[in-house]
């Protein structure tokens, strides 16, 4: 055996990787429940693609036999139900994961300085999993598959002079139709995973080279022992592959009973009128975007069409997704933990979560003048959060933080 | 934290898509009443599967709901040669469109995208219109272009209007009550059951599986309820010695 491992490792770096990546790479010993998100995040991705890899086996990407082959998944092909809902059921939970994970973030400020760029690659993933997941949504070629990619390409028909080639460029077509399905699917399948696993790794790769944040945010690798590891650092493999194991087994304890008890979770990860093909002669009185979506979508709506263009709305919702990137250099505090921080950051923190979770719930609402102008209002919150971090993160009461992690 | 998250629970489930403000009364389900799943199929093959299909659906797949084959081919395969097949009609869309307006949809899914509740209600809520071109209108789907196929065994219902004067000032025709002008073969009672039974059916024909999704999900649950507690003891064990 020994051997055999010499044999590899003169020519694949496998014993030095296992232990940079697993049994030598220490991580703080202090990590709570905020930091299960991470491995889960890549759980999911495993279970999307492995899914996923099963699905287009019975799939056709056909305008004319879509909905059908998605009905005989459900029906004939053995499990076929099974794999289905894992992977729809999977598609929300990947962002309800995400959010968390980058909840966290903010919380213990793991993007600041030196993990900017463990952050930014973070961010790029979260926008190609906008697009991975808008896509597949096209695929089952339901009424809210047709119509929620309309509302969604018609956006870029709202950039001024190039907007109708645009839009038209993106469909492949005049409308929403085959071409559209055909290369939505090839995107869906095989560019964005690919882009996805190239990010993820680059993400991971960043994330080791540094080492991780805590939820006190104090850099573990300032004090070391005599044995050149960090004081409070414990080895990620096994303390923490078996932690994330128990993570694991709760996590799918709540991926199972969606899957197998309400895989429609109440028409919010399966859309009723999704089970009606798509028509593109009838529009539904109702187009409500996927929940995860939503809060874009309600800032969307919020702003007022501009000289009779919704321009100023589509940029207003990209800038919100964007403005993320900047974080790291708005952020001035002097601490990086919630838990060091004092009350401005912790009410600006509050008002942007209830903002955010505010502006979801409205997305999925028919639009009313009362809803408009709170909608305006918590998108008036969200953009101020980050706008006017500079200040008040400067001029926050701050506790000193201690030299090592606490428990 | 905990304040939003029971405000995202009590949200209430998206609407089912129907015309808003109908009432509709609750459907009476049961997966494994095979009997009535049984009745349901023999409405279903006998009334709907002339103009409706159920095109994903396969007649043998009616096994699942305790028919032979040989029942199945002796008493319900009237539109198809073997029990492999799906259940298709033989009208051509195109004559459907002249002769209804619209084609009549395809049933295999219409209790997942409208709702068991909304299929019962709407299958008892046909009443006499003369200005409809069939004769029927609904309460539940205002002109619809289906007629009331099964007239003879609810008998005819005629509306009984009263003169509502509504905000803008003007007048308007409101249904107070129906009246029985020509009874059927089946008393209220009786076809009120039948239309459960069908919608029942209809209900199973929009996710055959879902019996067996609940038995699986249970050993599934079951089996990680005993992983959770190994995992949390491993954990344990492997964490006693970090302080």
């Amino acid at each position: 055996m020994e051997k055999l491992m010499n044999w590899v490792d003169e020519r694949f770096p496998l014993t030095s990787s296992y232990k940079a990546h697993l049994s030598e790479y220490f991580a703080p010993k202090n990590f709570n429940f905020w930091y299960f998100f991470g491995s889960l995040a890549l759980l999911v991705l495993v279970i999307q693609i492995v899914s996923g890899i099963f699905l287009t086996m019975h799939y056709k990407p056909d305008a004319a036999l879509a909905f059908a082959s998605v009905e005989y998944i459900m029906r004939d092909v053995d499990y076929g139900w099974l794999i289905r809902y894992i992977h729809s059921t999977g598609a929300s939970m990947f962002f309800v994961v995400v959010y968390l994970h980058m909840f966290r973030g903010v919380i213990y400020g793991s993007y600041r300085q030196p993990r900017e760029l463990i952050w930014i690659f973070g961010v790029i993933i979260y926008l190609v999993l906008m697009g991975e997941a808008f896509m597949g949504y096209l695929l089952p070629w339901g009424q809210m598959s047709y119509w929620g990619a309309q509302v969604i390409i018609n956006l870029f028909s709202a950039v001024p002079f190039i907007g109708g080639a645009l839009s038209e460029w993106i469909r492949g077509d005049y409308v929403i139709g085959d071409a559209t399905l055909n290369r939505f699917f090839a995107f869906h399948v095989i560019a964005l995973p690919m882009v996805l696993l190239g990010l993820v790794a680059a993400h991971l790769v960043a994330l080791h080279e540094v080492g991780s944040n805590n939820p006190d945010g104090v850099e573990i690798k300032k004090l070391k022992g005599a044995d050149g590891h960090p004081l409070d650092g414990i080895p990620f493999h096994p303390y923490y592959t078996v932690k994330d194991i128990l993570g694991v087994v709760v996590f799918l304890i709540v991926f199972a009973s969606i899957v197998f008890f309400a895989p429609e979770m109440g028409g919010y990860f399966l859309e009723f009128n999704n089970f009606v093909p798509a028509d593109s002669l009838k529009t539904p009185e109702h187009i409500a975007p996927v929940w995860y979506f939503t809060p874009y979508y309600a800032i969307l709506r919020a702003i007022p069409p501009i000289f009779g263009s919704q321009f100023p709305g589509v940029a207003a919702m990209g800038i919100a997704v964007m403005i993320f990137f900047a974080l790291p250099w708005l952020d001035r505090s002097p601490v990086k933990s919630i838990r060091y921080r004092g009350p401005k950051f912790k009410i600006a923190l509050t008002l942007f979560v209830i903002a955010f979770i505010g502006l979801g719930i409205l997305g999925v609402l028919p639009s009313t003048p009362l809803y408009t102008v709170i909608s305006q209002i918590l998108s008036g919150v969200y953009f101020a959060f980050f706008l006017l971090m500079p200040w008040y993160t400067k001029n926050d009461t701050t506790k000193p933080v201690p030299e090592r992690v606490t428990q | 934290m905990k304040k939003l998250f029971f405000l995202i629970l009590a949200l209430p489930s998206l609407a089912i898509a129907s015309g808003a403000g109908v009432h509709l009364d609750t459907a009476p389900i049961n997966l494994n009443d095979h009997g009535s799943l049984q009745r349901g199929a023999r409405v279903f093959v006998n009334y709907c599967l002339n103009c409706h299909s159920a095109a994903y659906m396969r007649y043998n797949r009616m096994q699942d709901i305790g028919l032979t084959e040989s029942q199945i081919k002796d008493n319900l395969l009237f539109a198809a040669d073997k029990p492999g097949e799906t259940m298709t009609v033989a009208m051509r869309t195109a004559d459907a469109k002249a002769w209804f307006g619209a084609p009549p949809p395809d049933l295999s899914v219409i209790t997942r995208s409208r709702g068991p509740d909304w299929v019962y209600t709407y299958l008892r809520s046909f009443y006499r219109d003369d200005s409809r071109p069939t004769g029927w209108n609904n309460t539940v789907f205002d002109k619809v272009g289906m007629p009331h196929v099964m007239q003879e065994l609810q008998g005819h219902l005629a509306p009984v209007y009263r003169v509502e004067t509504g905000e803008d000032g003007k007048e308007h025709h409101v249904i107070e009550r129906f009246e029985l002008i020509k009874p059927g073969k089946l008393t209220q009672a009786e076809y009120d059951a039948l239309v459960g039974d069908l919608t029942n059916y209809l209900n199973w024909v929009g996710e055959p599986a879902k019996g067996d999704r609940m038995r699986i999900g249970l050993v599934v649950l079951l089996f990680l309820g005993v992983f959770y507690v190994i995992a949390f003891y491993l954990k344990k064990e492997f964490w006693k010695d970090v302080h």
